[in-house]
């Protein structure tokens, strides 16, 4: 099984190139975020409403007390635009390096943890985008995209790993299963790990308006970033638990037991053990709020940590890097 | 005494613990991860716990190196066992209750729920109320008279959310109590049998180079089957990365043992062979070289004895393989004439000077490089020992005495100063098999299922009450009030709201 070195060399200019563009983005997001005033009251309730409240779009009302008919775009919200632009070709670009990948080693293109976590990223911004089309979030976008570019480089970098076939364990089906059910449910962790981190500043600025002063009034409201956090999360967890499901059924075809209390397995059940945590603890009285969303960053911190940790440092059956 | 025992229960099966008993459960499980394990890595975990003195015997005597069969471990997953119990019984018996219950009264004021809306309608409230029941068609609906002429309309959905919390939670249940009966019967043992049509036959444990048993097993009732391993097949890429490794088998089991049938299978790794209830999984491979010793006498033996991998990469292989010298009686004699050959085997040859390395896992140009032992082997002396080396100890005390080292191409020979001459023959691959019994690991899977069904149920369907309420005002019109409820997460409700109610304010057509 021959690897197409070109399609390969192409995969990698594209992964490169979706890398600089994200970067733009980042900065498109962070002059929004930058150069933002702060918003005025009345914009603040119209956010909040079209944020998720119960009011459908369309029938919110106006804001009172504004003066000019048709503001101005001003620099920040251009900036904003671009960025997403710049973030929607990112996508285009990275996603042409996975499948380029895939069509050059003719096999699913996650079989090494270079190719998981471009993937993961991907299916991380994929996230962000949709949750910008939904929700009024846009602002907030350097936060996603700063970790993203982060694990991107480290991922292009000290993960990455030439183009070719897979040892005769990862012959299986269920890599192309348990694997991308991996990628997606992490990768739509990222999101709501970064919301419940700004909720933790929002929170604390709600409490003592001298903490995170200049950051904190450009983010959402605590309650939005709550509430996308836990959409995004019940969302994400049934499909991470589908994951460590069929993770159990392919360890019994391939080392002969459904668990053995592996260094992954181990801490893929300590961070599902979290996010339930985490589910729970939205519905008990003193866990709402802050508790809450230190229990979902740690859940996250969890999955990160499986990732790189684990599989980097920590040896058992997992380790696929090499 | 009962306040006291009923406190402990509520406090035990409450939300609070259980969030506690949770996050606890994910901190105990952490050093498994970190700190090697006993039940994973024996000889790793012996020189963890060697390297870090009285640390490590410390972390030792707290069951750190069994975390999963620690006291501590077991004592948190059974509190939250009980504590699941504790919460589901009576969930379980709400839920039976509300099924039963009609949707609640229409409260006074509509306006005021995080859902609302309003129209007036021509039509009589009766007929605007019989159009809502119609069209809520899926809700558990009930109608009730107002003073003053008015009709409200109750109505509740989503009841299959709170069912799909019970059945993942107590799929969770079922799956312990499985997990719990597999650790009682189920067993797993390893063997090496060689690829050249050797037999292995899962009749006890004896059979097995290791052997692990639940704690009801004690190994004389195992499955009966036999395999034989007639060849094994490994395919490479040039640079030595392992493409496929395959197992030409044979099997026999049940009416096919007395029948002497043998029926073929194509054993791979992810390609278990699963048979009367056990699995067979190729676990590994490695080489056998093959010596033929000449003795003085002119007799001769051969043997093929597996030797064990030093190199995953390149399978140089390390072993000793045993020759006891044939038609001597005298046991003293015999103590003094044994001969063991031990060193490296590689696959593919390489050397450094004289010193023996392996280029590639494949069989493409083998050769071995030996030391030969004469003396004492210590076989006599009842002591069980490695197959894999010999007694250092006997060396060490002149009893065994090096008499030849030689590098050896296959067919290659050397002779020693009494005239005896040893023969590197060729070579056979070993399979390294793994035989795994677990009556219970389907169950593990239906509960398992069964949880996945459940949390996408309840994560998924939203519990929520709709009102509605026509009152007629002095026009002869009637006033159609809207409200909506979602009991659980408001989120995602709205849209489905504001459908249901602008369907409502509109006219039905005449069909």
């Amino acid at each position: 099984m021959a690897v197409n070195e070109t399609l390969a060399t192409y995969s990698d200019w594209c992964f490169r190139a979706a890398v600089l563009v994200y970067v733009f983005a980042m900065v498109g997001y962070a002059v929004e975020q930058a150069f933002t005033r702060t918003a005025k009251k009345s914009e603040a309730a119209r956010e909040l409403v079209g944020a998720g409240g119960p009011v459908p779009a369309g029938t919110d009302t106006p804001a009172y007390g504004r003066v000019e008919a048709a503001p101005r775009r001003d620099r920040a919200e251009r900036a904003g635009r671009a960025a997403v632009a710049l973030t929607v070709l990112g996508v285009a670009l990275h996603l042409a390096s996975l499948v380029l990948r895939g069509v050059a080693t003719q096999r699913a293109p996650w079989g090494n943890m270079y190719e998981y976590s471009m993937a993961t990223m991907l299916i991380a911004v994929i996230t962000w985008l949709v949750l910008m089309r939904k929700f009024d979030v846009r602002r907030m976008g350097v936060f996603v995209l700063t970790p993203v570019v982060i694990l991107m480089f480290l991922g292009g970098t000290v993960l990455y790993t030439d183009a070719g076939p897979v040892q005769p364990a990862l012959r299986s089906y269920w890599l192309v299963v348990h694997v991308s059910a991996a990628i997606i449910s992490s990768g739509l962790f990222l999101v709501p790990g970064v919301f419940s981190v700004l909720y933790l500043i929002k929170a604390a600025h709600d409490r003592n308006p001298a903490k995170f002063a200049r950051l904190a009034p450009k983010l959402a409201d605590a309650d939005t970033l709550d509430r996308l956090a836990y959409r995004t999360t019940i969302f994400a967890f049934p499909i991470y638990t589908f994951g460590i499901i069929c993770g159990a059924i392919w360890a019994e075809a391939a080392w002969g037991r459904f668990w053995g209390w592996d260094p992954k397995e181990t801490v893929a059940f300590v961070a599902w053990v979290v996010y339930a945590g985490y589910l729970h603890s939205r519905a008990t009285a003193g866990w709402r709020g802050t508790r809450a969303a230190i229990v979902n960053t740690t859940a996250f911190a969890m999955v990160v940590f499986n990732l790189f940790f684990i599989n980097l440092v920590i040896s058992g059956l997992h380790s696929y890097a090499s | 005494m009962t306040a006291f025992l009923r406190n402990t229960w509520r406090g035990l099966t409450s939300m609070r613990t259980a969030l506690i008993l949770l996050f606890l459960l994910a901190l105990a499980a952490m050093p498994g991860a970190l700190l090697p394990q006993r039940s994973l890595n024996p000889p790793r975990t012996a020189d963890y716990i060697a390297a870090h003195g009285w640390w490590g015997t410390l972390l030792d005597r707290l069951e750190f190196f069994d975390v999963y069969s620690s006291v501590w471990f077991s004592a948190i997953y059974l509190m939250l066992f009980i504590s699941l119990v504790g919460c589901l019984l009576p969930r379980t018996v709400d839920y039976a209750r509300s099924m039963r219950a009609q949707p609640v009264l229409t409260p006074r004021n509509l306006a005021r729920m995080p859902h609302h809306a309003q129209a007036t309608l021509p039509e009589e409230p009766a007929a605007v109320i019989a159009d809502a029941k119609a069209r809520l068609s899926g809700w558990r609906t009930v109608e009730r008279d107002e003073d003053g002429g008015g009709k409200t309309l109750s109505a509740e959905k989503g009841y299959l959310r709170e069912l799909g919390n019970l059945v993942f939670h107590f799929a969770m249940l079922g799956l312990i109590v499985a997990l719990a009966l597999g650790k009682m019967f189920n067993y797993e043992g390893q063997v090496i049998v060689l690829a050249d049509g050797s037999e292995f036959c899962n009749s006890g444990t004896a059979g097995y180079d290791t052997f692990r048993p639940g704690l009801r097993v004690d190994g004389t009732d195992l499955t009966p089957f036999c395999v034989r391993v007639d060849d094994l097949d490994v395919s490479y890429f040039p640079d030595g990365q392992a493409e496929q490794f395959t197992v030409r088998m044979d099997y026999q089991a049940g009416a096919d043992l007395d029948a002497g049938t043998w029926r073929p299978y194509d054993l791979r790794v992810n390609e278990p062979l699963r048979v009367v209830g056990d699995r067979v999984y190729l676990l590994g491979h490695g080489y056998a070289p093959t010596f033929t010793v000449t003795f003085p006498n002119g007799e001769s033996r051969t043997q093929t004895i597996q030797w064990r991998t030093v190199d995953p990469q390149t399978l140089l292989s390390q072993g000793a393989t045993k020759f006891d010298p044939p038609g001597t009686t005298d046991a003293e004699q015999r103590r003094k004439s044994q001969i063991a050959i031990t060193g490296l085997f590689a696959p593919t040859a390489q050397y450094d000077g004289t010193l023996l390395t392996s280029g590639h896992p494949d069989l493409q140009d083998p050769a071995v490089a030996v030391d030969v032992l004469r003396g004492d082997l210590g076989i006599d002396s009842g002591r069980g020992q490695s197959i894999f080396e010999v007694d250092q100890s006997l060396v060490d005390q002149g009893r065994l005495v090096r008499v030849a080292r030689q590098n050896l191409e296959v067919g290659g020979q050397l002779r020693l100063d009494d005239g005896t001459t040893v023969r590197f023959d060729g070579v056979e691959r070993w399979a390294y098999l793994q035989v795994s019994h677990d009556p219970t690991q389907v169950w593990v899977l239906v509960f398992a299922v069964a949880m996945i069904l459940g949390l996408g149920t309840s994560l998924t369907i939203k519990r929520r009450r709709l009102w509605v309420r026509a009152t007629p005002d002095d026009a002869g019109r009637t006033v159609v009030s809207v409200g909506g409820l979602a009991r659980t997460d408001q989120a995602g409700y709205g849209e489905e709201f504001s459908r249901i109610a602008a369907a409502l304010r509109t006219p039905r057509r005449e069909p």
